[in-house]
């Protein structure tokens, strides 16, 4: 039952490359390899791990907890440095992508500062980055309004709600308006129904801003529901067992999720997460 | 945003809030204290009366609360002596505690400025350069081991040979007293920030001097108030420390010294509370900045 690690990446990539549609190549890791020195010993977080993704493209991570999906992404963001392989964003290296601020990054927590209303968060990047205050607070409200949470500029991080407080991240993440957004099980803390509204929200942005996004999520119809490409993780070593095309329409809404071609995918999902399961757990 | 929904009565209120539970600790002392008094004067005033077996327990007590010297005052007396020597006396008497607890005051404000700012900047180093956590830490903590009482005549007797009296050797004694907390807690808050957000500095590429003002000083806001409570109570124990070894010149030390020589227990004690008031009000003093500061920067946390 085991499936070659390199075999599938290849093939997924001649697939990737055949989408007319998508853009020039953003993320490009070849051979992928990253191990942490613990206490209990060397783990391998990331092996051999080959993967492309074109502009525009909305492409989800999925897997089991220590799959080295997140850890993935903290490559790509220069959070975590690879210890093998080679992997270069926007065309350079993951460090100079992150001082060029091409990607923005949505945590799994809102971390928004709590000394800071709303509109003060969405700013705070912008001030980093020396933006003047009027265009500071021109694209605060413009990206504030985009995730809904127009009239709210005043509140405090603590008066919102969880999926609010998100919201409020993903305004912060796309206020300097970044090409790339990597955002790390954004819904993962909220309840499914909020979680539903967010995720069709986050489709209508990803149409209407047209960012290429990387999505972590431990969630099968979550992945299929937003993705147009998928790649299945497993864990022990961290690799990437299977890489399954969404083709889904790209105005999708939530009753996609009973279509035929929906459970197809999911299914397509859900084996490869199971064969990558499939040794000593 | 204060949860009472509906306005209860007047005795409700006080039970639910802390003016009732105050209250009730505040009459226990003040039995036991007039109990002790009376125990611990009767000796005195039963030796001193003309006819001690004619002596009845009203005229003991009587007698007991009255002593011009007595071994412990009752609380009226020192009510009595804080009321002549704050109110009723001129403030540029010899005698106003007014006059001495400015002179106290100004020592300990300026020992606390800078001591605060000492701690502050120790602080900063430490979380900022990781050697010098090692290599400082250590002198920190054993400088507040040595007692206070020993170092403070040195340091007088040091800066009064330097040419340097009065204030400004009190002050350091405050200082030394007091830089301590601000130190231990400023390390603390300037570190307290959690992974995340300084990934999300780093996410956006802030320089360290960027993640300093916009992260780490907020985040130790609350670290920082706690300290200079502290700070500032231990300021006000250096600046009557540091009035002691000078013999009594002036400030709430040196009334305490005076009192102790010539047996003034009642100066002592109001001495003592006039200090307790001091420091009780400047502690709530940077309490309320503190309320202030922490409204301004969003209420909950």
């Amino acid at each position: 039952m085991d499936i070659s690690p390199s075999a599938v990446p290849a093939d997924a990539e001649t697939r990737a490359s055949e989408h007319a549609d998508y853009g020039r190549v953003v993320i490009d890791a070849r051979g992928l390899n990253l191990t942490f020195d613990t206490a209990d010993g060397r783990v391998d977080a990331l092996s051999n791990v080959d993967l492309t993704v074109r502009e525009g493209e909305f492409v989800s991570f999925i897997g089991p907890s220590g799959c080295g999906k997140t850890t993935l992404l903290r490559v790509i963001a220069d959070l975590e440095q690879a210890t093998g392989g080679s992997i270069t964003v926007g065309g350079v290296s993951p460090a100079d992508a992150r001082a060029s601020r091409l990607y923005g990054y949505v945590f799994q927590a809102p971390a928004l500062l709590p000394w800071r209303n709303v509109l003060a968060n969405v700013t705070l990047p912008l001030e980093i980055f020396g933006v003047p205050a009027a265009e500071r607070l021109e694209r605060a409200h413009r990206n504030l309004a985009l995730v809904n949470l127009d009239g709210f500029e005043k509140k405090f991080p603590w008066q919102l709600s969880g999926g609010m407080q998100q919201r409020a991240s993903i305004a912060r993440a796309l206020a300097f308006d970044p090409d790339l957004l990597l955002m790390d099980e954004p819904f993962g803390a909220l309840d499914e129904i909020v979680r539903d509204k967010l995720n069709e929200q986050l489709l209508k942005l990803w149409a209407e801003t047209a960012k290429t996004v990387i999505f972590v999520t431990h969630s099968i119809p979550e992945a299929v529901f937003l993705s147009t490409r998928i790649v299945v993780m497993s864990p022990r070593p961290g690799r990437i067992v299977d890489v399954v095309d969404c083709d889904l329409p790209r105005d999708r809404t939530l009753e996609i999720r009973e279509t035929p071609r929906f459970l197809e995918i999911a299914h397509r999902v859900r084996e490869g997460l199971r064969a990558g399961h499939s040794y000593d757990d | 945003m204060t949860t009472d929904a509906a306005a209860p009565s007047l005795f409700g209120r006080l039970a639910g809030g802390s003016v009732l539970p105050l209250a009730t600790v505040l009459f226990v002392v003040l039995v036991v204290w007039y109990g002790a008094a009376i125990a611990l004067n009767a000796p005195f005033a039963r030796a001193m009366a003309t006819d001690p077996a004619g002596l009845d327990f009203a005229g003991l007590v009587e007698t007991t609360l009255s002593q011009e010297r007595p071994v412990l005052p009752a609380p009226h007396q020192i009510v009595a002596e804080l009321k002549k020597t704050v109110v009723d006396l001129p403030v540029t008497s010899k005698r106003s505690l007014v006059l001495h607890g400015w002179v106290t005051l100004s020592s300990t404000l300026t020992g606390f400025a800078i001591g605060a700012l000492l701690g502050l900047l120790l602080a900063i180093a430490i979380v900022h350069v990781k050697s010098l956590e090692k290599s400082l830490m250590f002198w920190i903590v054993s400088s507040q081991t040595v007692p206070i009482l020993a170092v403070a005549p040195i340091v007088i007797v040091v800066l009064g040979a330097m040419g340097l009296t009065g204030l400004v050797p009190k002050a350091i004694i405050s200082a030394y007293l007091c830089f301590f907390p601000v130190t231990i807690g400023m390390v603390k808050g300037l570190t307290s920030p959690d992974r995340l957000h300084l990934d999300l500095m780093r996410t956006w590429d802030a320089s360290p001097s960027q993640t300093f003002w916009r992260l780490r000083v907020p985040s130790s806001v609350p670290f920082l108030f706690t300290s200079l409570e502290v700070a500032i109570a231990s300021s006000l124990v250096g600046a009557i420390v540091g009035e002691l070894p000078t013999g009594a010149q002036a400030g709430l030390g040196a009334r305490l010294l005076a009192g102790s020589y010539y047996g003034q227990t009642i100066q002592i004690w109001a001495a003592l509370f006039a200090a307790a008031i001091l420091a009780a009000s400047m502690v709530g003093l940077v309490g309320l900045v503190e309320r202030l500061v922490l409204k301004a920067m969003g209420g909950r946390r």
